[in-house]
C-alpha cells in the first residue's frame, strides 16, 4: 500500500480540563477526498487547527509522508504542503485578491508585479474564475472562497483542509466547489473536507471519518454506508432524520409588507420593492444568498433600520417609525444569529440572567408582597396593616430604578429546562457557553414573550443535529399557537421540510414565494441565483393577500 | 516670502519624522501615543551624540558630529520604543495608557537629562555651533538659483533625509512583500499569522524602527529647527509638536507619501502665528489651534464618505494574541 499523505497517532488536546480531542487516530491517503464528519463540540475544528498549525498537540504525533512532523506554527505547516481554508475567512478586506493570495513569506518568491499572472495562471489550471484586482470587500461569499483555495495552491499546498466550506453556497455554487476539487484530486492532491450535510458527504468524500465528543469513532468507505448509517455513528444513538411539520389552523395575515425599500449601510438598495405576508400558524421561510437583503430586512421590521418606501403593516396597522420597543411591545420579536453568533441580541461578558433581563428590564416593578391579615387581629392592627398593603401595591405601580433579578433568575432558570440548556449555573456568562447554546438562550428569551410574529435568522448557524431538532420543535410550537414564524434559513433540504412557503430573494428582490411542498431544490437553487423569476413569470403582484388587513384607503395606491 | 516658505518646510519636517514614524507604528496595529515622549527622547539623545561627537569644537568632523547626533537619537527613541514594543506586544497592555505612560515618562526624563548630563560647562557653544555649522550646512551657491534655491535647497541634512524616509516608507508599504505582510498585520493579524507572516516579529521591528524615525524629529527641531539652541522648555515645544505629528498621521489617511505634503501644510499652519503681524498676543493660541480643528474635519470628511481605503488599519488598537477563541 502506499505511503499516506498524512497520518495522526494518539492526538489529543485539551483546552483547560476540556477533552476537546482525546487520542485521535487519523489517515489521509494520497489523491483522496477524506470526510469528517461530526457534530458541533466534537473537535472537528481543532483537530484540523493542530495539523495547519493553530495550535500545538497536547500528545500523538503527526506524520506527514511517513516522516514524523512537528507542526507548531502555521509556517511549519505550509513547510509541509499543508494549507487550510478556514470557516472564517482569513482576508484582508482592502486587499486584492492577487496581494492576499501572495501575502506572507515563502510561496514562489514571486515579485509583486508579477503576482496578477501567477493567480491567473493557478485558476486557470483548476478551473476557477478569479479576477485578480478585485478588492476583497466588493466580493460576494463564494468569491472569497475561491481566493481561499487558491491562496493555499499559490503556496503549494498539496494537502488542502476546507472547514465547511459549503455553509455559505447555493446548490449551484457547491456543485463547482465540487467540480473545482475533483479536478484537484486528479491533480494528486488530498483533501480533507468538513461539513455538517450528509448529502454532501455521499456526494464528494471517498471516505468518512467520524468523530464524536472529541473521540475517533471510525472511518468507512463512502460507496459502503448510507446517510442513516453515518448519522447514528456521529450522534451515538439512532435519530429520526425528518422533521416535522404540522399542520396548523392558517389565520388572517399577521405580518404584511408592501413595497418595502430598504438601503444597506453601503447605501445602495438592499431590499427593492418587496411585498410578501406571514398568516399566523405558518413559517415563512426566506431564501437566498448570503448577503441578499436578510439582515436588512430583519432589521427594517424590528424598527432597526430605517425604511426608505413601503409599509409594514402589523394587524393592518403600519409600523414603520414605531421604535424597536414599541414593535416588541406589539408582539414582533426578532432573533438573528449572525456568523459570529453572538452579535445580534446577546451580550457576551454578561450572565444567562442578565441577558434575559436586556428585553424587559423596563418593565420591572417593586415586588412587595402583601402582609396576610389575620381575622383575629384588633381593628387598629388590622387597619395599620391594610394601610401598609395599599401603600405597597401603590409602590408597586411606580416606576422603579432597581432590577428584579430574582424574576429574571427564574425566568432564565424556566428557559434554560425547557430548552434544555447547558450552563454551569444562570450567572455563567453567555460567553463561556458553547455556541448552540448560546442560540438557544436567544431564541428562548424572544420565544418567553410569547410573541405573534417571530423573526429568526440561522437559528441552527452551526449547530449539531441534536440541537437543530430542538430548535424546529420550537419553532413548529410556536406555529402551532398560532404565531407567524419568519425563518432565514441557510439550509434548502431543512427549509423545504419544516416551512410552510418559502420566499425566495435576489440581490433583495422578490423571485417568487413557493409551496415548500410543491417545489424542489433546483428551481430554489435558479431563483436564488437569479435565473428564475416567478414574480415577473405569473405577471401579477406577488406577496399581497387577499384578505389584507390593511384598511382600504390606507393605501390607495394598492386597491386602485 | 521665500524664507517664510523654507521655515514652513524646515519646521514640517519634524512633523514628517514625527508622522512617517507613527504610520509605520499604526500600520502594524499599534497606536503609538508616547509619540510626544519619545521625540523628546530623540532630542535628548541626539544632543548627546552632538556633544560627544563636538567636543572641542575646533577641529570636530562635521559629518561624523551629524552622524553621531543620528545614531544617538535613534538610540535613545529605538529604546523607548522597544519599551513600548514590549509592553503592548509581548505584555498585550492597553496600548492607549501604555502610549501616555512612554509619553510622560520621555518629556520628564529630556527634561531631567539635558539639564543635567547634557548641560555641562560650554556645551551650549559646542551645540549650537554644530547646529549652524553642521546640521543647517547647505549646498553652496544656491543664492543664484532664486526663490527655488532658497525655497528648496537652503536646508540641512536632516530635511532631505526625512523625505527620503517618508519616500522609502511609501514604497516600501506599497510595492513589497514586506509592505504588504506589514499592512496585513495590521488589518488583520490572525490572517497575517495563519499564512505564516511572523506578527510579533513585524510588530516589534516597525514599533522600535517607527521611533526610531520619530526621535530623529526631536534631534531634527533642536539641532536643525533651532540650530542647537536649547531653549528651557524645549520639552513642552516638542510635546506639542509630538501630538501634531500624531494627527498628521490622521490627516494623511495613513500614507507616507501624502505625508510629505501634510507635514509642510502643518508646518505653515504652525509659524503662522510668529508671521502675522497684527495680531495680539493672546491671539497667537487660537491660531495655533488651526492644525487641530483641520485634523477634525479631515476625521469628519473620511468618515462621512467611509471608503474602506481611508480608514485607519483595522486592528489599530488591539492585543493579538493567537490562541484567543
Amino acid at each position: 500500500m502506499a505511503q499516506p499523505a498524512l497520518e495522526l497517532k494518539g492526538i489529543s488536546k485539551y483546552f483547560g480540563s476540556v477533552a476537546a480531542n482525546r487520542n485521535i487516530d487519523l489517515t489521509l491517503q494520497k489523491g483522496e477526498i477524506l470526510a469528517l464528519l461530526g457534530e458541533n463540540g466534537s473537535g472537528k475544528t481543532t483537530l484540523m487547527n493542530m495539523i495547519s498549525g493553530i495550535y500545538y498537540p497536547d500528545e500523538g504525533k503527526i506524520y506527514v509522508d511517513g516522516q514524523e512532523a512537528v507542526i507548531s506554527s502555521p509556517q511549519d505547516a505550509f513547510r509541509h504542503h499543508i494549507g487550510m481554508v478556514h470557516q472564517h475567512f482569513k482576508l484582508i478586506d482592502i486587499f486584492t485578491a492577487a496581494q492576499n493570495i501572495v501575502l506572507g513569506p515563502g510561496g514562489k518568491g514571486a515579485r509583486l508585479s508579477r503576482m496578477n499572472d501567477d493567480v491567473r495562471a493557478i485558476a486557470q489550471k483548476y478551473g476557477f474564475a478569479i479576477d485578480p484586482k478585485k478588492k476583497v470587500y466588493d466580493m460576494s461569499v463564494s468569491e472569497k472562497q475561491t481566493v481561499e483555495i487558491v491562496k493555499v495552491l499559490y503556496r503549494g499546498a498539496d494537502i488542502l483542509i476546507l472547514d465547511e466550506p459549503t455553509a455559505v453556497l447555493t446548490p449551484q455554487e457547491t456543485e463547482k466547489l465540487f467540480s473545482v476539487m475533483r479536478a484537484m484530486k486528479a491533480d494528486g492532491k488530498s483533501i480533507i473536507i468538513i461539513t455538517h450535510k450528509l448529502h454532501e458527504v455521499m456526494a464528494i468524500s471517498d471516505r468518512v471519518a467520524v468523530l464524536r465528543k472529541g473521540e475517533y469513532i471510525g472511518c468507512v468507505d463512502t460507496a459502503s454506508t448510507n446517510e442513516q448509517a453515518l448519522t447514528e455513528m456521529m450522534v451515538g444513538q439512532k435519530v429520526e432524520l425528518s422533521i416535522a411539520r404540522p399542520k396548523a389552523s392558517t389565520d388572517r395575515p399577521l405580518l404584511e409588507i408592501r413595497d418595502l425599500v430598504v438601503r444597506s449601510d453601503e447605501g445602495s438598495r438592499a431590499i427593492e420593492d418587496l411585498s410578501f405576508f406571514i398568516r399566523g400558524g405558518e413559517i415563512l421561510g426566506v431564501a437566498g444568498i448570503a448577503g441578499c437583503g436578510q439582515r436588512e430586512l430583519c432589521e427594517a421590521i424590528a424598527g432597526l433600520r430605517k425604511v426608505e418606501q413601503g409599509g409594514i403593516y402589523h394587524e393592518g396597522e403600519s409600523i414603520v417609525g414605531l421604535t424597536p420597543k414599541q414593535i416588541a411591545a406589539r408582539g414582533i420579536s426578532m432573533s438573528f444569529i449572525p456568523e459570529d453568533r453572538l452579535g445580534m441580541g446577546l451580550a457576551p461578558s454578561m450572565s444567562v440572567t442578565d441577558n434575559m433581563m436586556l428585553k424587559n428590564y423596563a418593565e420591572h416593578r417593586f415586588d412587595i408582597a402583601p402582609v396576610p391579615v389575620a381575622e383575629e387581629a384588633s381593628p387598629a392592627k388590622k387597619r395599620w396593616l391594610r394601610f401598609c398593603n395599599r401603600l405597597g401595591a401603590f409602590i408597586n405601580k411606580l416606576p422603579c430604578p432597581f432590577v428584579n433579578r430574582r424574576a429574571a433568575r427564574a425566568e432564565a432558570q424556566r428557559v434554560i429546562g425547557e430548552l434544555d440548556i447547558v450552563t454551569p449555573s444562570t450567572e455563567t456568562p453567555v460567553r463561556r457557553l458553547s455556541g448552540g447554546n448560546v442560540q438557544k438562550v436567544l431564541l428562548g428569551r424572544e420565544i418567553l414573550t410569547e410573541p405573534n410574529v417571530l423573526i429568526t435568522a440561522y437559528p441552527v448557524r452551526g449547530l449539531d443535529i441534536n440541537s437543530s431538532y430542538l430548535i424546529y420543535d420550537i419553532l413548529n410550537r410556536q406555529k402551532e399557537r398560532g404565531a407567524g414564524v419568519l425563518f432565514i434559513g441557510e439550509d434548502l433540504d431543512v427549509m423545504l421540510a419544516l416551512c410552510d412557503k418559502i420566499m425566495v430573494l435576489c440581490h433583495g428582490r422578490l423571485m417568487g414565494v413557493v409551496h415548500a411542498e410543491k417545489t424542489t431544490k433546483e428551481e430554489l437553487g435558479l431563483m436564488m441565483a437569479g435565473a428564475l423569476d416567478l414574480a415577473e413569470e405569473k405577471g401579477k403582484p406577488m406577496g399581497v393577500a387577499k384578505d389584507s388587513q390593511i384598511a382600504e384607503g390606507e393605501d390607495s395606491a394598492w386597491n386602485a | 516670502m521665500d524664507t517664510f516658505f523654507a521655515n514652513a518646510i524646515s519646521f514640517g519636517v519634524i512633523f514628517l519624522f514625527g508622522c512617517v514614524g507613527e504610520i509605520l507604528t499604526e500600520r502594524s496595529g499599534h497606536l503609538n501615543l508616547g509619540i510626544p515622549g519619545i521625540m523628546c527622547v530623540g532630542a535628548a539623545g541626539g544632543c548627546l551624540g552632538v556633544k560627544l561627537a563636538a567636543m572641542p569644537t575646533d577641529g570636530a568632523n562635521g559629518f561624523l558630529v551629524v552622524l553621531s547626533g543620528i545614531l544617538f537619537a535613534m538610540l535613545f527613541a529605538g529604546i523607548l520604543g522597544a519599551v513600548y514594543a514590549f509592553l503592548t506586544v509581548s505584555l498585550r497592555c492597553n496600548q492607549n495608557v501604555t502610549g501616555l505612560a512612554v509619553t510622560i515618562f520621555g518629556v520628564g526624563f529630556t527634561s531631567f537629562f539635558i539639564n543635567n548630563v547634557v548641560m555641562t560647562e560650554g556645551v551650549s557653544t559646542a551645540l549650537s555651533f554644530a547646529g549652524q555649522n553642521f546640521f543647517n550646512a547647505h549646498i553652496p551657491g544656491i543664492e543664484a538659483l532664486g526663490w527655488f534655491g532658497t525655497v528648496f535647497l537652503s536646508h540641512g541634512a536632516l530635511v532631505y533625509l526625512a523625505i527620503a524616509i517618508a519616500v522609502a516608507a511609501a514604497v516600501v508599504l506599497r510595492y513589497t512583500k514586506a509592505g504588504l505582510n506589514l499592512r496585513a498585520v495590521g488589518e488583520n493579524p490572525a490572517t497575517a499569522d495563519a499564512v505564516g507572516i511572523n506578527v510579533t516579529g513585524y510588530k516589534y521591528t516597525f514599533t522600535v524602527l517607527g521611533a526610531a524615525i520619530a526621535g530623529l524629529g526631536g534631534l531634527c527641531y533642536v539641532m536643525g529647527y533651532m540650530s542647537g539652541i536649547v531653549g528651557s522648555n524645549v520639552d513642552q515645544t516638542i510635546q506639542g509638536i509630538g501630538w501634531l505629528s500624531i494627527a498628521l498621521v490622521i490627516f494623511t489617511l495613513w500614507k507616507p507619501a501624502f505625508s510629505i505634503l501634510g507635514s509642510i501644510v502643518f508646518g505653515i499652519l504652525y509659524i503662522l502665528s510668529s508671521r502675522i503681524t497684527g495680531i495680539s498676543f493672546e491671539q497667537i493660541p487660537l491660531l495655533n489651534l488651526v492644525p487641530y480643528v483641520v485634523t477634525i474635519l479631515v476625521l469628519i470628511v473620511t468618515s462621512i464618505v467611509g471608503h474602506r481605503e481611508t480608514q485607519p488599519p483595522a486592528s489599530l488598537g488591539l492585543s493579538y494574541f493567537r490562541e484567543d477563541r
